[in-house]
This record gives structure tokens, C-alpha cells and sequence, in this order.
């Protein structure tokens, strides 16, 4: 058996880029993000994103919410966004 | 369904794998020509795709090792024990094979040139990959760089003659920490601590922006670090790997 | 669209005991949607709330004093990994909802952590699926679940939710974390039920 910190298993904002920019014209790792349950704000590249699973999950460095969720099939991409209050891209 | 946009989502495209290179027993630097490259800044990576015969796919990330100027851009991948991608990016592809690729993606752990101050770069393992970008992109401007670079023993460094080529630039200070083994006339072993950040990196009082890449235990344990000796936060730009 | 990778093969797959698309894996991989909680057993519960909103609880002690079984099942991810003959301890649910009044068709099962997957209740009675606390003969790790998580083998492992908190029954189905993001709301591997649609 591994002796691996299970609780450092989580990847940042940074690896969610690739999924999200399928999605969207902007890149959303220097986006601001609230997240809805704790009110807490922070880059979307430091929220913690666990990518061993189903679908990429980013969850609020805060309190662990969920922020978001994406799982792309065959047919289509899934994207659940009602983990954040919003998210503020700046204007560059 | 074709549309004009300013900017684009991105989709895969096929890149042609123009030379390989090895770095050391486990890592290997594949360069890609990639016929519609819009370039990328330093510390962005893309999504590399494989497709088996059966259509079966795995795809990861990784971070782009090279600064752009044009022409072709760099991967270096280091080979993870049980993988699936790494070993086939490491040991099968080769010179003139396809590759499919989406990037460049991320715009958070990037360098820009016109951005203001020094530059502390804090790299584990292969987390000097997109600091190796940052390097190469900030040569022959007049920013102040610094890596502290964390390997397990003196043969798992990547780019040790770039690294040597890039010290050798007034403006560029490397130094190697060695966390199991240290070469013959180095006697520190042991991981990066407040003591070596004090001594090799910029301070807090020198408005740095710093970067730190690496494994998520490595990534947490020197952000703390540099919060605790008074950086501020929103200058500390992170990225974590598995 | 796309190209095939030269000599690139993945992970080995196929074999005629597997689902289709499934390859066959000797480790046990730990896949995560958030922190892995680390739920002391004396702080563990159990419960079963029923349509009506009555409510059925177990501590840890008491979990243990029913009758265990030992289970033996192959197991499928939906992430393509298979692993064969995995060795389990636990209780099965008809044990535990032996005694639970309910006329419902769906349940819901919620995790410490905050994960939900639904199971219809049909799919969790007769010998389809237990409340399982021992892997391998060892009691089951907080990477795999532990200290308790459901365990519903005929089903992709997603259903098989770890750090089992709790069972909600209804006579309508809700979707779970997965399947509220696209994944199949049953999940039978044979079938490929990936994911929604298929």
C-alpha cells in the first residue's frame, strides 16, 4: 500500500485550462471567482482541481466547495457552474 | 458552421514531431512543428492527445518548455511510474510521427515581458519546465531572475547545459537543491526551507513575482513558506502537478 | 476527426470477463472529486431516511454487531479500469433495511464529503449490495471509502459511493453528482452505460 498523502490529491485551476478552453474564448485561470458557498474570492488558477475522476472538479481553496464541474462525452461537454457567484475576467 | 472571432475556442490540432531529445534517464524533450501555432507566452502548456487504433483515448497536460519566437515549440515530459501518456511521449514517438495537441492554454502562470520586477522562479522536478519558458523568454531583456531548482539527486536535473548556458548570463542566478543526493563538494541535502529561501531568493522587500511549480506537496510547502517570510500572496503564482 | 497515435495502444483492454471497453488493472486506483474525509468510526453514522421522513440509524458499533458477509466481485470504473475478484466485509443493505418501512423505487446515497449518486432501491436488495468495511482483509482505507461505503459491483463503481453517510429514499428519481454532469443515472457496465443517452 502507497503511503500517499490522499489529501494532496488535487491539482490547481491552472489544470482545468485545457478543458474550459473548449468552452470558452477567454482564458479563465487568471479569471476572479466567488465562490457561492463561503463568498471567499480568489484566481481561478488557485482553486484545487481534482482531474483523477469521472470529470474535472475545482473546488474553492476556501472551504472545498465546488465551483465547478466539466465532463466531456462523446456528444457533448457538461459544465455546472452553479458552485460560483460569478466569475470576473479581465479586460486585457 | 464557420465563424469569424477575434479570439477562438481552441480545438486539437495535429502537430509533426521534428526532433527529439533525452534530458536525463526518465525525462525526454520532444519538439513539435505545429502548422498553426498563434505562439504562447512563457508558462502556458497544451493538451496532448492519443488515440489507439481501437479508438480508445488519454489525454494530459504539459507545460510548453520553450519560448516562442516562431518556428517550432518544446515539450519535456517526465516519465511517470504505471503511466499511460508519459511512457508512450518518453520511449515510442518519434521523429515524423503526428501528435495531437490543443493549446496554448492558461493565462495566470505567465510571464510577460513588460511585466514589472524581478523574477524568482522555485521549480520540483519537473516543475522546471515552464520556468525553463520563463528563462528563455526574459534572456537578453534586463529582468532579474532567479531559480531555485529542488531534484531528488544530481542525474535527475533537466537542462543542465541550458542551465549552465542561461547562469552564465549576468542576469540569471541558478542554484540546485538536492533533496536525497548531492553531487561530489555540495554537502546540503535536504528540501527547500525558510533558511535556503532567505539565502537564494528574492525577499519580500524586493517586489518579485514569484513562481513556483511542482508536485502539489512541493507547490504547498514553498508557498507557505513564502508567505510566512512576508511575500504577498497575490505575488506568489502557483501550479501544481500530480 | 482525429488521428491514430503510431504505436500507441493504452492500457491493455479487453478479455472476454470484461465489460466492453473496460482494460484490466491489478492495483486499485484512488480517483477523487474533492478531499478525502477522515471520518473516525466512533463519529460515523448511518441513515436511512424514508419517503415519509422517517429515519433509521446506525452507529459503528451497532453496523458491526449484524451479521457480515464476505463478497467476492469483480469491478468496473467507468474510467475504463476493471479489477477482478475484489474481497470485501460488510453487511448487506436487506440486513439493514430488513425493517425499513417503504414503498419507494429510487434512493439517493450521501457521502461524508458532500457526494450523492442515485441507486434505484431494486438495485441494492437481494444480495445486490452491502455497506462494506473490510478490503483485502484489512479494514477499508480512507482512500477507498473507509471507514464504511456502499458497494453495488453490478453497477459502474461510481454507485459504489465511498464514506457512506446515508440513504434518502423517494418515489421519484433525483440524479446524483455524476449523473447531474452527464454521466448514465444507472450505469450498467455491460450495457456501457456511460453516460447519459446511452
Amino acid at each position: 500500500m502507497s503511503t500517499n498523502n490522499f489529501q494532496d490529491n488535487y491539482l490547481d485551476g491552472n489544470a482545468a485550462a485545457g478543458a474550459l478552453s473548449e468552452l470558452f474564448a477567454v482564458d479563465l485561470t487568471a479569471a476572479i471567482a466567488q465562490c457561492d458557498g463561503c463568498g471567499q474570492t480568489n484566481v481561478f488558477a488557485e482553486s484545487r482541481v481534482y482531474v483523477n475522476a469521472p470529470g474535472t472538479v475545482a473546488r474553492c481553496p476556501g472551504c472545498d466547495a465546488v465551483l465547478l464541474r466539466v465532463v466531456s462525452t462523446p456528444t457533448g461537454t457538461y459544465l455546472d457552474l452553479r458552485g460560483l457567484t460569478y466569475l470576473r475576467v479581465p479586460s486585457s | 458552421m464557420e465563424r469569424t472571432a477575434i479570439r477562438r475556442r481552441l480545438m486539437w490540432q495535429v502537430a509533426t514531431v521534428a526532433d527529439v531529445r533525452r534530458e536525463t534517464g526518465t525525462a525526454r524533450t520532444i519538439v513539435l512543428d505545429v502548422p498553426e501555432w498563434p505562439g504562447h507566452l512563457a508558462g502556458q502548456h497544451l493538451d496532448v492527445r492519443l488515440t489507439a487504433p481501437d479508438g480508445y483515448r488519454a489525454s494530459r497536460s504539459y507545460s510548453i518548455a520553450s519560448a516562442w519566437s516562431g518556428g517550432t515549440i518544446e515539450l519535456t515530459v517526465e516519465q511517470v511510474p504505471d503511466g499511460e501518456v508519459s511512457p508512450y511521449l518518453v520511449d515510442v514517438l518519434k521523429v515524423g510521427d503526428p501528435l495531437e495537441i490543443r493549446g496554448p492554454v492558461g493565462g495566470w502562470f505567465v510571464w510577460k515581458p513588460e511585466q514589472d520586477g524581478p523574477v524568482q522562479l522555485i521549480g520540483g522536478g519537473s516543475g522546471v519546465v515552464p520556468l525553463r519558458a520563463m528563462l528563455r523568454a526574459a534572456a537578453g531583456t534586463s529582468t532579474p531572475m532567479r531559480l531555485l531548482y529542488s531534484v531528488r539527486r544530481p542525474e535527475s536535473v533537466i537542462y543542465v547545459r541550458d542551465l549552465k548556458e542561461l547562469a552564465a548570463a549576468d542576469q540569471v542566478d541558478v542554484h540546485l537543491v538536492y533533496t536525497r543526493e548531492a553531487p561530489d563538494g555540495e554537502s546540503r541535502v535536504g528540501r527547500i526551507d525558510a533558511e535556503l529561501l532567505a539565502q537564494y531568493a528574492f525577499g519580500p522587500e524586493d517586489g518579485a513575482t514569484t513562481y513556483v511549480c511542482g508536485p502539489t506537496p512541493f507547490v504547498e510547502a514553498v508557498a507557505d513558506l513564502l508567505v510566512a517570510a512576508g511575500h504577498d500572496p497575490a505575488r506568489v503564482r502557483t501550479e501544481r502537478f500530480g | 476527426m482525429g488521428i491514430v497515435s503510431p504505436g500507441f495502444a493504452g492500457r491493455r483492454r479487453g478479455g472476454s470477463d470484461l465489460p466492453p471497453g473496460q482494460y484490466l488493472t491489478r492495483d486499485f486506483p484512488v480517483l477523487s472529486a474533492g478531499p478525502t474525509p477522515h471520518i473516525q468510526p466512533e463519529h460515523w453514522e448511518f441513515t436511512v431516511t424514508t419517503e415519509t421522513g422517517e429515519k433509521y440509524k446506525w452507529d459503528w458499533a451497532e453496523l458491526l454487531a449484524l451479521p457480515a458477509e464476505e463478497i467476492t466481485k469483480d469491478i468496473h470504473c467507468v474510467t475504463r479500469w476493471s479489477k477482478l475478484q475484489t474481497s470485501w466485509q460488510g453487511v448487506s443493505l436487506d440486513t439493514l433495511l430488513a425493517d425499513v418501512e417503504t414503498g419507494a423505487d429510487f434512493a439517493m446515497a450521501h457521502s461524508y464529503g458532500g457526494y450523492t449518486t442515485n441507486v434505484p432501491l431494486d438495485d441494492l436488495l437481494d444480495g445486490q449490495s452491502w455497506i462494506a468495511y473490510e478490503y483485502d482483509g484489512e479494514p477499508l482505507g480512507p482512500e477507498h471509502g473507509g471507514p464504511a461505503r456502499l458497494l453495488v459491483p453490478h453497477l459502474y463503481f461510481w454507485k459504489s459511493a465511498k464514506w457512506i453517510r446515508g440513504l434518502v429514499l423517494s418515489d421519484t428519481e433525483d440524479l446524483g453528482f455524476w449523473e447531474t454532469a452527464g454521466y448514465h443515472e444507472y450505469g450498467d457496465p455491460w450495457k456501457e452505460q456511460r453516460y447519459a443517452g446511452d
